[in-house]
């Protein structure tokens, strides 16, 4: 709890300091977060590779991995299904494109945007930033209450980058190689399953 | 995606390496908290300063955000399940 704090107050304050314009200009000309993000993964490996229980733990899943992408996918379409009667304007197979991009917003939005429309691109756009937030936040708390496998399927394909650290954290490091498979297999099945879902 | 899968197996490397250090896999923990912080910092920035985000959040911010609570409980549930069914076991 105290770790989502935290991570929300580092946040919160960055979208202030964006929102105003006070950016000192050095920190928008490059995109500084992909760097941080690579050194986060380079970090997150090494203490997968120092945790000998880390690496037994991977060994013992195998196949079972696989069982995680299916989960998010069928869990998405679901809730989709459950909190369709809320939406107004929105019918479900939008619904469920939106959420097939699974946190990936850059690239589910483009495709909503080309297959659909422009307004249903920015939802998706925003729904799945929305998502990623979500995750970054209360990784910590879905772990304790819904148990280790949930922070990856809520972090959807970002689990292989943004969302992992997070969630080896939050599930342990033997969590850590799962997630990457899980955010691998989304990423490559995000321009499908949208497309897909947008032609029925 | 290549590059993030070789960084991580570069870094599993040097963990595998230094196991026996304990000190040094103590200062990665802190580094790795540390370097979560910074990555949601420079994120937030990078949603702040996009127009397109945060024009719109006021007319179809809503709309979304129940898209991703959907999104995120139904997989947290099913996850849940699948936890227990398959995974809790072989933990223990």
């Amino acid at each position: 709890m105290k770790g989502s704090l935290i991570i929300l107050g580092f946040f919160s304050l960055g979208i202030l300091i964006g929102a105003y314009d006070i950016t000192p200009s050095f920190l928008l000309e490059t995109d500084y977060s992909q760097y941080a993000l690579y050194v986060l993964m380079f970090l997150v490996g090494v203490g997968i590779g120092s945790d000998p229980k880390a690496l037994q733990a991977i060994k013992a899943m195998n196949f079972k991995i696989l069982l995680i992408p299916l989960t998010t996918i069928i869990g998405t379409a679901i809730g989709m299904i459950v909190i369709i009667p809320l939406l107004e304007g929105v019918n479900l197979k939008e619904a469920m494109a939106v959420g097939a991009g699974y946190g990936y917003y850059s690239l589910s939005s483009l495709i909503i945007k080309d297959l659909h429309s422009e307004w249903l691109g920015v939802v998706a756009l925003l729904s799945n930033v929305i998502r990623e937030i979500i995750t970054l936040l209360l990784a910590p708390m879905f772990a304790i209450i819904f148990g280790k496998i949930a922070p990856i399927c809520s972090g959807g394909a970002t689990s292989m980058d943004t969302t992992l650290p997070i969630i080896s954290n939050a599930s342990g490091k033997e969590y850590a190689i799962p997630s990457l498979v899980h955010g691998i297999v989304l990423t490559i099945l995000v321009p499908f399953i949208v497309s897909f879902i947008l032609s029925l | 995606m290549l590059t993030v899968v070789i960084i991580m197996i570069s870094g599993i490397l040097v963990g595998y390496l230094i196991r026996s250090f304990e000190k040094l896999v103590k200062v990665n923990d802190k580094l790795t908290t540390w370097a979560i912080y910074a990555l949601l910092f420079l994120m937030g920035i990078g949603i702040g300063a996009n127009k397109v985000i945060m024009n719109s959040l006021h007319t179809l911010g809503f709309k979304a955000l129940i898209i991703s609570i959907g999104g995120v409980a139904g997989s947290i549930l099913l996850g849940w399940l699948t936890y227990r069914v398959f995974f809790k076991k072989s933990e223990q």
